[in-house]
């Protein structure tokens, strides 16, 4: 027990050079996440630590076998000491509070990030079980890649066309819920260029696990090269669309050349086509069942 | 077929040979008890003691032996789960297939929360509170025992859902939409619904119970401020259940209605909205962790202060910090979701609330410190479960305060982290105390004490596992491993996981040592007797009747002249009761409630499968039952002076 906070102290150091997780961020919103995250548990520690040691030196100074401790059987009342314990918690609450509600306005997901570049917009939905990236500037979409160009600023707009799920790339920052119906913001940049895992951060069936995404930021030419690459792909049409949105995964990320402009409006809007249900095979019974009423 | 609704020979998964083997063991060792039973002759003493008993420690003992049999169930699907996602690496797809795993992960959380964490703590309290308070039972015995039979339908229901179809697959909390019948239309989410609904029931009518028992019925002399800490901790949790599980129940109805009628409030569709049910099962959600939590602080700060051999500290703060906590819970449940999308005000305003609570939790934490400050330590079982909870806790509560900072959510929400986190509260917080309570009240319970050495040895598995399995975790969510994966692609995270696995391993040798205790203990029972009553040198009044202690509990209601009443009799500042005997009024047995769940289970189970006649019969039957029991209640039996003086020399 006793190694638990100095493990927690060298953990994060351990961690912060092999990992590609929010210890390892690549842009500023991560960046100032990680900062308040070390910052807070700095300021945890500062009473976690010593409240550790005196457990297990209480603990052990006052055990029965010890003759020199000194045994107060009546002493339960300190008024001074009850003014510290409601206090020093407090504090630090007080200086996590600040943080937190500072921190809540300043990484306030639809807030503007502050940069030189003038930010592109990217449209995600949510599919069981894979991500549709919308680009209505470039007109052209994606499936599990998003391609960014770096150093600029993302502004996402996102939604789902089927269960709840959570949008998150662990080196560039906060995560945000997508849901049917309803649109979410988020603003988001890659400082470098770099390649980065995205994932499906809220469990949403079957094929959850795979639902997984790769983040590539480019140079800003490169990604004028690519949006130029991918016009050639074939468009993402109606029928295509219907089939990316049944129930199943993508083994290889896709590229279409043109999407339909208001693709992402209709989807919120719960105008967009929807894919038919096929029964999931492994509610077997199910489908006679159904039937049978 | 129609006449068994959606239920046909394929529901039984006969492909998974998994479930079937357990299936199989389980049934096994169900008959053979059952033959046991039987053959032994021991069906009337079980009956006539246990089944209908309204005694509130009998009912209390079957609540803590139920949340123990389920301990081990929800054991084995962790266990699962981590050898599982030890191998998942890459190309290694593991041992089970999605549509397992995912029911596996979601039974875990069902069951752990509501089948042994809510019945353990409650059945401390029940067994405990009453005696504390140097009463003779509960507000409503036969209620009680109502209350206990209707949570272990919801065990029996969920636990059929393991051979009679599937369990849901959708998480513990079944958030919608993937919990409608649009995407989960099999009856695993039905049989969620319906056992959390009767077990629900039993809970609420409990928690009225005990509340009732708390402010109305106290020995002579028992004021607020001389109550022990765990009665007060009592008090508030039983408060929290009564403001919080109607929550549940209107939630989950609310469900049920989109299921089985075809209404619109969570669905995709007309109008309907997920975030809806996500702000009410949170409602109810964040009030029921500390529904568990304080409770187990009582527990703590009983034990804390009988080893140490001294009042507890500050005694007015614990109850200040208690009921603080009880109101604030209230006000924090948007934190469960940051990353819904709520402006930088709400979340900040959840934000601080949240971690307010954190300043009377610190206050309990210094107590008992101090508590310990200038004592005389004596380390018995219960008394390292508390030492080895107090650190593990203040890690919990750090990264719990962590979470609630807005911007260090977003980047940890839905991670192993955040599993690692309520891991470590609950695991630290509420199981540590529920067997620290276990092994402090044993020798109450049944006269003799459990065995030592495996005590010990269940102690150090338990708390070394528990570091073992989850601090990976802690470091697996800062890698940016989200929660509930089936499996994943980066190779980096597997030696992790492989710790992880270890860790469960050494609670599966703590959760055998438990066993072993307990069977050792039974075994030697005559060299581990209590004659005493009072093994710990305790400190409240449960400590002042003998062991096991008569269905009255005292011969003579209690005089307690001020705090820690037991400590303040002995030291001969307070008078034995001088009062003469008086004949005592005891509440007869009762049947209704065994009888009365059996067909709430029918019931439950036939909604399940949309067995229409079924659900018909057993709500008539159960109405039935409540009818004749009204007409024939059975009252009270009294206990003469005679007979009192004859079953209690001591008196």
């Amino acid at each position: 027990m006793s190694a638990s906070p100095r493990w927690f102290a060298v953990a994060p150091i351990a961690l912060a050079g092999c990992s590609g997780g929010v210890l390892d961020p690549r842009g500023p919103v991560a960046r100032a996440e990680k900062q308040i995250l070390f910052d807070s548990v700095g300021a945890m520690l500062l009473i976690v630590v010593p409240v550790m040691l005196a457990t297990l030196a209480f603990a052990w100074w006052f055990r029965a076998g010890n003759s020199r401790a000194r045994y107060r059987p009546d002493w339960d009342y300190s008024g001074k000491l009850e003014l510290l314990i409601w206090s020093v918690p407090a504090m630090i609450v007080l200086f996590l509070g600040g943080t937190g509600w500072v921190g809540a306005h300043l990484l306030d997901p639809r807030r503007a990030i502050p940069a030189t570049a003038a930010p592109i917009e990217v449209q995600v939905v949510a599919l069981d079980w894979k991500w549709l990236f919308l680009y209505p500037g470039q007109r052209v979409a994606t499936v599990n890649r998003l391609v960014v160009p770096a150093g600029t600023p993302i502004h996402f707009r996102l939604t789902s066309a089927t269960v709840m799920n959570s949008f998150f790339v662990p080196q560039l920052g906060s995560q945000i819920y997508a849901m049917a119906g309803m649109e979410a913001q988020l603003r988001l940049a890659a400082d470098r260029p770099g390649r980065y895992p995205g994932i499906a951060a809220h469990y949403s069936g079957k094929g959850f696990s795979d639902m997984t995404f790769t983040v590539d930021a480019l140079p800003a030419a490169q990604f004028s090269a690519w949006v130029a690459q991918a016009r050639a792909a074939p468009p993402l049409d109606e029928a295509r669309y219907r089939q990316l949105a049944r129930r199943g995964t993508v083994a290889q990320p896709l590229v279409f050349g043109t999407a339909p402009t208001r693709l992402f409006d209709a989807i919120v809007a719960q105008r967009a086509p929807a894919a038919e249900r096929p029964r999931d095979a492994s509610n077997q019974g199910e489908a006679d069942a159904e039937a049978g009423q | 077929m129609t006449s068994l609704g959606r239920l046909s020979w394929d529901s039984i998964p006969l492909h998974e040979p998994i479930v079937m083997v357990t299936a199989g063991v389980l049934f096994v060792v169900l008959l053979g008890t059952g033959a046991t039973i039987l053959f032994k002759g021991w069906l009337p003493y079980l009956w006539r003691e246990w089944i209908t008993s309204v005694d509130h420690k009998r009912i209390g003992v079957m609540y803590c032996l139920l949340a123990l049999v389920m301990l081990i169930r929800g054991f084995a699907d962790a266990l699962m789960m981590r050898s599982h996602q030890a191998m998942a690496v890459g190309t290694g797809k593991g041992f089970l297939p999605p549509d397992h795993y995912d029911q596996i992960f979601s039974a875990h959380g069902t069951i752990m929360i509501f089948f042994v964490a809510m019945p353990f703590m409650i059945g401390l309290m029940n067994f405990a509170v009453p005696l504390q308070l140097g009463v003779r039972d509960v507000a409503f015995p036969t209620l009680n025992s109502v209350s206990f039979w209707l949570t272990a339908t919801g065990v029996l229901l969920i636990n059929t859902s393991l051979v009679v179809g599937e369990f849901a697959r959708t998480g513990w909390l079944v958030y919608p939409p993937l919990s409608e019948r649009a995407f989960s239309p099999g009856v695993g989410v039905d049989y969620y619904l319906w056992a959390l609904q009767i077990s629900g029931a039993g809970t609420l009518l409990g928690g009225i119970n005990l509340v009732t028992t708390i402010l109305k019925m106290r020995a002579p002399g028992m004021r607020y401020t001389r109550m022990p800490i765990f009665c007060w901790t009592a008090l508030a949790s039983n408060l929290l259940i009564v403001a919080a599980f109607p929550i549940l129940t209107a939630t989950l109805t609310m469900l049920t209605l989109d299921r089985y009628l075809g209404f619109h409030f969570f669905t995709n569709e007309a109008g309907g909205n997920q975030m809806l049910f996500v702000n009410l099962i949170w409602a109810w959600g964040h009030p029921e962790v500390y529904i568990l939590v304080l409770p187990a602080f009582g527990i703590f700060s009983e034990i804390i202060a009988t080893f140490s051999g001294k009042p507890l500290f500050g005694y007015r703060s614990m109850v200040l910090a208690t009921l603080a906590i009880c109101v604030l819970s209230f006000m924090v449940w948007l934190h469960h979701f940051f990353t819904m999308g709520a402006g930088a005000d709400v979340n900040g305003v959840f934000g601080v609330m949240t971690m307010i609570i954190a300043v009377p939790t610190g206050v309990k934490v210094f107590n008992w410190l101090f508590t310990m400050y200038g004592g005389r330590l004596r380390f018995e079982v219960p008394m390292l479960w508390a030492v080895a909870f107090i650190p593990t806790f203040v890690v919990g509560g750090m990264t719990g305060v962590l979470l609630a900072v807005p911007p260090a959510d977003f980047v940890l929400h839905n991670s192993v982290f955040l599993v690692a986190h309520f891991h470590n509260v609950i695991i630290g917080g509420v199981l540590f105390a529920a067997f620290a309570g276990y092994s402090y009240w044993f020798p109450k319970a049944f006269g003799f004490r459990l065995h030592d050495g495996w005590g010990k040895a269940a102690a150090v598995l338990w708390v070394s596992g528990f570091y073992l399995a989850f601090m990976p975790l802690y470091a697996l969510g800062l890698m940016g491993m989200t929660r509930r994966l089936q499996h994943y692609d980066n190779p980096a995270w597997q030696p992790w996981l492989v710790a992880a696995w270890l860790g469960a391993l050494l609670i599966l040798g703590g959760i055998a040592s438990l066993a072993m205790q307990l069977y050792v203990s039974v075994r030697e029972r005559r060299s581990l007797v209590d004659e005493s009553g009072d093994p710990w040198d305790g400190r409240t009044l449960e400590w002042a009747t003998r062991s096991p202690p008569p269905p009255w509990n005292f011969a003579r209601l209690p005089q307690v002249e001020g705090r820690d009443a037991l400590a303040l009799m002995k030291r001969g500042e307070a008078e034995k009761a001088p009062d003469p005997l008086e004949p005592i009024e005891m509440p007869r047995n009762s049947a209704y409630g065994f009888v009365g769940a059996f067909f709430t289970y029918l019931t439950g189970f036939a909604l399940v499968w949309h067995i229409w006649w079924l659900v018909v019969l057993g709500m008539l039957a159960g109405f039935a039952t409540t009818l004749w029991i009204a007409w024939h209640q059975p009252g009270v039996q009294e206990i003469g002076v005679d007979e009192l003086r004859a079953l209690e020399p001591a008196a």
